[in-house]
């Protein structure tokens, strides 16, 4: 039998079936050294002077050719251990959380704009940890303590009344965000109302809370929010398929073999729950969740299984950066991360505003 | 033989019923084109049959080759072609085809080797090999009607469901894709249910033609039963006259003006 000649597309066709949906190993490489990186400088700078070496030593010791011989006094190892470290990590989940949140909105409502801050979800998580926090409600369950769930709760109201009012409204990309504005305006009324009957240094404490801090002593917040990045994390990695199979509509995505409708539960209670508890711990941290998918869109590309599993890292990376940046950059005062973040998100807003608005997406 | 079967397909949006009582059989390897004017029902017939809408009625394929054994239609068994099909940002032709393995993967499963090799095969067969890397979103209209014949074809379905396939392309595209699926049809025995707005085209590739009209069928069976002049002028509410030009059945609209200068 004569062999069948291989066409020069041949080769073509295979390397781009292969690479269809590939796992981005070299950008979640980078991604990797980039946050150790990243988390390395964010050790090494603080109010606090101490020998940068010292640092370095202190944390490698477990390494045998490190010596063990420290550097740092014991008070500086405090600081280095129960503030810098925490703080460091607790923005490296935040970020990730937030990102992923984003990411994973982005793709279930088909709409470049989305943002749990943007949605509504925030403010909705915002208002519940305030009832939490203010007058004591308390509506834990199990594992899972009275502010997260009560932040939970209000940040799954808020994102089912947005996408309600954005099927209503014709389920554009604008609805859905004017149907975000309304939320995040009533729950933020909740909120004035609820702060207004707190005495004023228990209202100065919850306020300090909503303007998005990563202020901590010790590893509390890490705990609490640790399991929640990993399982959701987790949750929504896993169905990173399906957020590229609903990029073709629901109804061809149904018309494939998918369940739209489960498949987006599932990926908005993830992701709420994911955004509210890291509301809980660090309050309103406006627009990382847009920022970082479109990052990682530009420079990666824009395929689900590259945005979500890359902007886990890079939101990681993002957040720390920007705490840094609110660490030094009055120093010794300090900006709220908050206010940071949406210096950087509201020009890329704008920008994936007009990009959206000329494809007519 | 009968692949599917349609049994009292009903299919109501707000108490408008758009497709009222429809029963009828595919056979293996037939081409069955669906016409009607607009809003007779071709499209809400389609997607009843892929479950996609509300329906009423059974629709069922049979089981292995005993004759009479029947079971629910399931995402494998039919592939569906939309009619304004989704074209997203930066996902290559690749990756296109490969949604269709959709259907045959496990909630929490990925692509496995077996499904990549499926998709290359398609390609491979549709001439796609120099479009595989480009982005589905900058194709032209003939190619992208390609392309998402392949996700299609890569879902490895026994019926082909094709929703008005070619209604955007130039004549000379629309033979380019039609010839092609007709091709498919003869040589892996695929049974297609396309919803053609073109009679003439209807009848060039139909085996047989379902007439459709405010949502109940007309009449069905081969092209030269079912496209006939009155019955057609009648349907469509436009004088219709249907010739024969070297064996091919040609339906042309009289308008009423071209028949007022024939009058002069």
């Amino acid at each position: 039998m004569e062999t069948q000649p291989v066409m020069p597309a041949d080769d073509e066709i295979v390397f781009a079936t292969q690479n269809a949906f590939a796992t981005p190993w070299a950008a979640l490489g980078v991604g990797i050294i980039g946050l150790v990186g990243v988390g390395l400088l964010s050790t090494l700078t603080g109010a606090a002077g101490m020998n940068r070496f010292g640092v370095i030593q202190s944390l490698f010791s477990w390494l045998p050719t490190v010596g063990d011989d420290p550097i740092l006094s014991p008070s500086q190892q405090s600081v280095l251990y129960q503030i810098r470290l925490p703080r460091t990590a607790l923005g490296m989940l935040v970020g990730s959380s937030l990102a992923m949140a984003g990411a994973s909105y982005q793709g279930v409502f088909r709409n470049p704009l989305a943002d749990p801050y943007l949605l509504g979800v925030s403010a909705g998580a915002g208002f519940g940890a305030t009832l939490a926090l203010g007058l004591g409600v308390d509506i834990g369950w199990g594992p899972f303590g009275a502010v997260p769930t009560a932040a939970f709760v209000g940040a799954v109201v808020a994102v089912t009344a947005s996408a309600a009012i954005a099927r209503s409204g014709g389920g554009s990309p604008a609805t859905l965000l004017l149907g975000g504005v309304a939320m995040a305006a009533l729950f933020s009324a909740g909120q004035t109302s609820v702060l207004q009957r707190l005495s004023e240094t228990h209202a100065r404490e919850v306020l300090s809370w909503l303007f998005g801090q990563l202020n901590t002593s010790g590893w509390t917040q890490v705990i609490i929010l640790g399991p929640y990045t990993l399982v959701c994390g987790w949750v929504l990695i896993a169905h990173r398929r399906h957020l590229d199979v609903l990029r073709v509509g629901d109804e061809e995505a149904k018309s494939l073999g998918l369940d739209p409708e489960r498949s987006r539960l599932i990926i908005v209670v993830s992701a709420s729950l994911l955004t509210a508890a890291a509301v809980s711990v660090s309050g309103l941290i406006a627009f990382v969740g847009l920022v970082v998918p479109h990052i990682v869109r530009l420079l990666v590309g824009s395929g689900y299984r590259v945005i979500l599993p890359v902007s886990a890292l890079v939101g990681g990376m993002f957040l720390a950066l920007i705490d840094i940046g609110s660490r030094t950059i009055m120093a010794p005062a300090e900006i709220p991360v908050g206010v940071l973040t949406a210096l950087v998100g509201a020009p890329t807003f704008a920008f994936v505003l007009v990009r959206s608005q000329k494809r007519g997406v | 033989m009968s692949m599917l079967t349609c049994l009292s397909l009903t299919v109501s949006y707000r108490e408008k019923t758009v497709l009222d009582q429809a029963s009828f059989d595919l056979k293996k390897g037939e081409w069955l084109s669906v016409i009607g004017p607009n809003g007779a029902g071709k499209s809400s017939l389609l997607k009843a049959i892929k479950g996609l809408v509300q329906h009423k009625g059974e629709v069922r394929v049979r089981s292995g080759s005993s004759p009479d054994h029947w079971r629910p239609v399931t995402a494998t068994d039919v592939a569906y072609v939309p009619q304004n099909p989704i074209m997203p940002e930066q996902m290559s032709v690749a990756e296109y085809v490969l949604l269709g393995r959709t259907a045959h993967l496990g909630w929490f499963a990925r692509e496995s080797s077996h499904d990549r090799h499926v998709v290359s095969n398609v390609l491979r067969r549709l001439d796609l090999g120099a479009f595989a890397k480009r982005s589905v979103d900058q194709l032209s209209g003939g190619e992208y009607q390609r392309v998402v014949l392949a996700r299609a074809l890569a879902q490895e379905s026994t019926i082909l469901l094709l929703d008005e396939p070619t209604s955007a392309l130039d004549p000379g595209h629309q033979v380019g894709v039609l010839d092609l699926v007709d091709e498919l049809r003869c040589s892996d025995g695929l049974s297609v249910i396309a919803a053609m707005h073109d009679l003439t085209t209807a009848a060039r590739y139909g085996t047989r033609v379902l007439m459709l009209d405010h949502g109940q069928i007309v009449n069905i069976g081969n092209p030269s039963e079912v496209l006939q002049a009155d019955r057609l002028s009648t349907v469509y509410q436009t004088p219709m006259s249907v010739t024969s030009i070297d064996g091919d059945l040609v339906v042309i609209p009289k308008p009423k003006g071209s028949r007022r200068t024939t009058n002069l």
